[in-house]
C-alpha cells in the first residue's frame, strides 16, 4: 500500500501577462496508491491551476511531474494524450456528457480510445461501473435526459472506465444539491474503500474534506499543511 | 481507432445535419456546375474543331508551287566557290502534281501510325452557266476513302454521296454554289478548267460544309472524273490526305515523309494553329469558373465548421481531458469536411451528369450544321474525375484551418472557463 503512483517535486507556475504573478511556488508532495487525498483553500489560491498541472493537460510550469514514476516533462502532446487515457480519470464540476451520444456511449469512450478491450468487452465494462454507481437503467437515454446528480455519477463512470491509477475531481460536488452531494461523496468513499481507488479531489466544502484520509490545504500558491 | 473518430465525426456530423446539408448542397452545385461547364464547353469545342479538324487532313502531302531550291548556277563546278546573286527567280511551271504515287501508296499501306488515306486532286475551275462565269475549285476524290475518314457522306444533303462513284461524269456542289448556278440534282453544268478543257458535269448531290465561304466555292467529282477534266493521266493526283491514329504525331510525321517523298508535307497543327489556341481558350475558362464556384463552396464549408467548432468546445474539451490528443480531434474534423465533400462531390457529378442529359436534349438547330440535332455535350469521364478530386481538394482545404484550430484548443481554459 506504499507504491507512489503520483509525485510532484518543487513544481512552480507563473503568469507573465501583464506583469509576473507567481501563482505555485515549492509544491512538492506525493500521492500513495489507496490515498482519498482532498486539496482545499481559497478561491484563488491554486488549488485548480495545481489540479490542472497534475492532469497534465496544463504543460507551462517548472519543476517535476511523475505519474506511475515517468516524468512528463518533455514528453509530447498525444503522448500526454495517452498518459490521460490511460492513467487519469477526470470529473468536473460540469459533467461535460457529449449530447450525441447516449449515456453508456458517453462512458465507453475514453475505453474505445484505448483499444485495449474490444467493443463488446468495453460495453460490458461500461455496463458494470454504471450498475455499481446505481444508474443502469439510464443506460440508453440520451446524456441531456437525466438529472444533474444522474450526469454526474455517469461522468464518474466515465471516469473509471480505463481502470486508471488516480481519479482527479474539480469540485466534483461543486454543481450539485446538498443530497446530490451525498451520494457523490458516498460514491468517492467506497472507491476509495472498497476498491482502494486513488482519488485527488479539489474542493472548496469543508465538510467534504473532513472525511477524506488525507487533506492538502493550500493559500497563496503554497501548501500550508498535509 | 480511426473507426471510433469516424463514430464520433458522424454523431457530430448528424448532430448539425442542416448545416451539413446546406455545406454539401454548396458542394453538390458546384461540382455539377463545373461538370456541366465543362462538358457543354468541350462538346461546343469539338463542334467547332470538328468543323474543321475532321475534314482536314493530319498530314497533306502535295507539291507547292514554288521557285526551285536548286539553281542551275549552284550546281556548276566553275562558279561552285562563289557567292551568286540571282534576282527575280520565279516559279517554274513544273508539275504540281505528286511523284511516284505507287511507291508513296504502299508506303502509307505499311506504316502502322497511319489510320488511313485518301487521294485527292485539286483543281481551280470556272462554272459557266448561260452568260455566266463563277471561279470555283472542284475536287476529285476517292468518296469511300473521303466519307470514311473526312465523313464526306454527312455533309451531302441533298442526293446520295456515293453517286459520284457510280454515276460517270458527275459533280457535287457546294449549297451556296449550287444556290448561284441555280443547279438541281439532274442539272447539267458546264466546267471549265483553267486550261481551257470544257466539260459537261451532272449534278449527283449538294454538300453543306457548314462554312459559308466554303459551299462557295468548293464542288467533288471523282477522282477520274477530274483527271479526264485536267486531261491527265491515271495517276495524276495533287494531295494526299493522310489521317494517323495519334494526331498529336503529325508535325513529327510530316517533316518525315517531306524528307522521304522529296515533296510539301503539312500536319495539321501548322495549318490550323488557331483553332488549338479557340479551343484552349475556352478550357481555360471553363476551368477557372468551375474552380471559383469551388472555392466559394470550400468558404461555406470553412464557416460551417469554424460555427461547429465553437459549439462543440465543450465536446472538443472533454476529448481531449479523456484522452484524445490534438491530432485525433484535427482528424475528427478533417473527416467531418471530407465526408461533406464526398457526398456534396458525389451528388454533384450525379446532378452534372443529369444536366448535361438535359443540355444534350435541347433541340439546336442551325442551318450551317446540318449534322447538330441538338447541344453537343462531352461526357469524358475526366471531367468527373477532376470534378470529384477538386471537392475532395477543397473541403479537404477549407477543413484543415478549423481543423487545427480545433485540435489547439485548451482544455484547460473550457473546462475553467465553466
Amino acid at each position: 500500500m506504499s507504491e507512489i503512483i503520483l509525485s510532484a517535486k518543487d513544481i512552480q507556475k507563473s503568469f507573465h501577462d501583464p506583469v509576473d504573478v507567481k501563482i505555485l511556488s515549492d509544491i512538492t508532495f506525493e500521492i500513495k496508491k489507496g490515498e482519498f487525498v482532498s486539496v482545499i483553500g481559497k478561491s484563488g489560491c491554486g488549488k485548480s491551476t495545481l489540479l490542472y498541472i497534475l492532469s497534465t493537460m496544463d504543460t507551462e510550469y517548472q519543476g517535476d511531474l511523475f505519474i506511475n514514476g515517468q516524468l512528463m516533462r518533455n514528453k509530447k502532446e498525444s503522448e500526454l494524450a495517452i498518459v490521460r487515457n490511460q492513467y487519469i480519470g477526470f470529473v468536473f464540476q460540469f459533467h461535460y456528457l457529449l449530447n450525441e451520444f447516449n449515456v453508456i456511449e458517453n462512458v465507453m469512450l475514453p475505453g474505445l480510445k484505448l483499444n485495449k478491450y474490444s467493443r463488446e468487452e468495453v460495453e460490458h465494462r461500461a455496463m458494470e461501473k454504471l450498475k455499481m454507481l446505481g444508474i443502469a437503467n439510464e443506460a440508453f437515454k440520451k446524456a441531456n435526459q437525466l438529472s444533474g446528480g444522474q450526469k454526474q455519477r455517469v461522468s464518474i463512470a466515465r471516469s473509471l472506465i480505463n481502470d486508471p491509477l488516480i481519479i482527479m475531481g474539480d469540485e466534483p460536488t461543486g454543481n450539485l444539491d446538498n443530497k446530490n452531494s451525498l451520494i457523490v461523496f458516498d460514491i468517492f468513499k467506497e472507491l476509495a474503500e472498497v476498491y482502494h481507488q486513488t482519488l485527488l479531489i479539489v474542493t472548496h466544502d469543508q465538510s467534504f474534506a473532513a472525511n477524506t484520509s488525507r487533506i492538502i490545504e493550500m493559500e497563496d500558491g503554497r501548501i500550508i499543511r498535509q | 481507432m480511426s473507426n471510433l473518430l469516424i463514430k464520433i465525426a458522424k454523431e457530430l456530423l448528424l448532430a448539425r445535419w442542416r448545416q451539413t446539408l446546406v455545406a454539401a448542397i454548396g458542394v453538390t452545385f458546384s461540382i455539377s456546375m463545373f461538370v456541366t461547364l465543362l462538358s457543354f464547353m468541350n462538346g461546343l469545342n469539338d463542334l467547332l474543331d470538328g468543323l474543321i479538324l475532321n475534314r482536314t487532313a493530319h498530314v497533306r502531302i502535295y507539291n507547292e508551287v514554288k521557285p526551285s531550291k536548286k539553281q542551275v548556277i549552284n550546281l556548276s563546278n566553275q562558279y561552285k566557290d562563289g557567292y551568286n546573286f540571282i534576282n527575280s527567280i520565279k516559279s517554274s511551271s513544273s508539275r504540281q502534281s505528286i511523284y511516284n504515287t505507287v511507291a508513296i501508296f504502299e508506303t502509307l499501306n505499311n506504316d502502322p501510325r497511319i489510320l488511313g488515306y485518301a487521294p485527292k486532286i485539286n483543281a481551280q475551275v470556272f462554272f459557266t452557266y448561260g452568260t455566266l462565269a463563277i471561279t470555283g475549285s472542284i475536287n476529285g476524290i476517292e468518296v469511300a476513302a473521303e466519307s470514311k475518314l473526312f465523313s464526306f457522306k454527312d455533309y451531302v444533303t441533298a442526293g446520295k454521296a456515293i453517286d459520284l462513284k457510280n454515276v460517270p461524269n458527275s459533280i457535287i456542289l457546294g449549297k451556296g454554289l449550287a444556290e448561284k448556278l441555280m443547279a438541281n440534282i439532274g442539272d447539267v453544268v458546264q466546267i471549265n478548267t483553267t486550261d481551257g478543257n470544257l466539260m459537261p458535269l451532272k449534278v449527283v448531290g449538294v454538300f453543306q460544309s457548314g462554312l459559308k465561304d466554303l459551299d462557295l466555292v468548293q464542288s467533288y467529282t471523282s477522282i477520274a472524273t477530274a483527271q479526264k477534266l485536267m486531261g491527265k493521266s491515271n495517276n495524276y493526283l495533287t494531295d494526299i490526305q493522310v489521317k494517323l491514329k495519334d494526331i498529336n504525331q503529325a508535325p513529327k510525321i510530316a517533316k518525315e515523309y517531306a524528307l522521304l517523298f522529296d515533296c510539301d508535307a503539312e500536319d495539321i497543327q501548322t495549318a490550323n494553329s488557331q483553332f488549338e489556341t479557340g479551343s484552349t481558350v475556352r478550357t481555360i475558362i471553363s476551368y477557372a469558373v468551375g474552380v471559383v464556384l469551388l472555392i466559394v463552396a470550400g468558404f461555406g464549408i470553412f464557416n460551417i465548421l469554424n460555427m461547429l467548432i465553437y459549439e462543440k468546445m465543450d465536446t472538443i474539451a472533454i476529448l481531449k481531458a479523456t484522452g484524445f490528443s490534438g491530432m485525433d480531434v484535427k482528424k475528427i474534423f478533417i473527416y467531418i469536411a471530407l465526408s461533406i465533400g464526398i457526398f456534396g462531390g458525389l451528388f454533384g457529378i450525379i446532378f452534372g451528369l443529369g444536366f448535361s442529359v438535359i443540355i444534350d436534349n435541347i433541340p439546336f438547330n442551325t442551318p450551317s450544321l446540318p449534322t447538330i440535332k441538338t447541344f453537343p455535350i462531352n461526357y469524358k469521364s475526366t471531367y468527373y474525375i477532376i470534378g470529384i478530386i477538386f471537392s475532395l481538394v477543397t473541403t479537404y482545404m477549407a477543413g484543415f484551418f478549423p481543423a487545427r484550430k480545433a485540435s489547439k484548443i485548451d482544455p484547460v481554459t473550457i473546462i475553467r472557463g465553466k
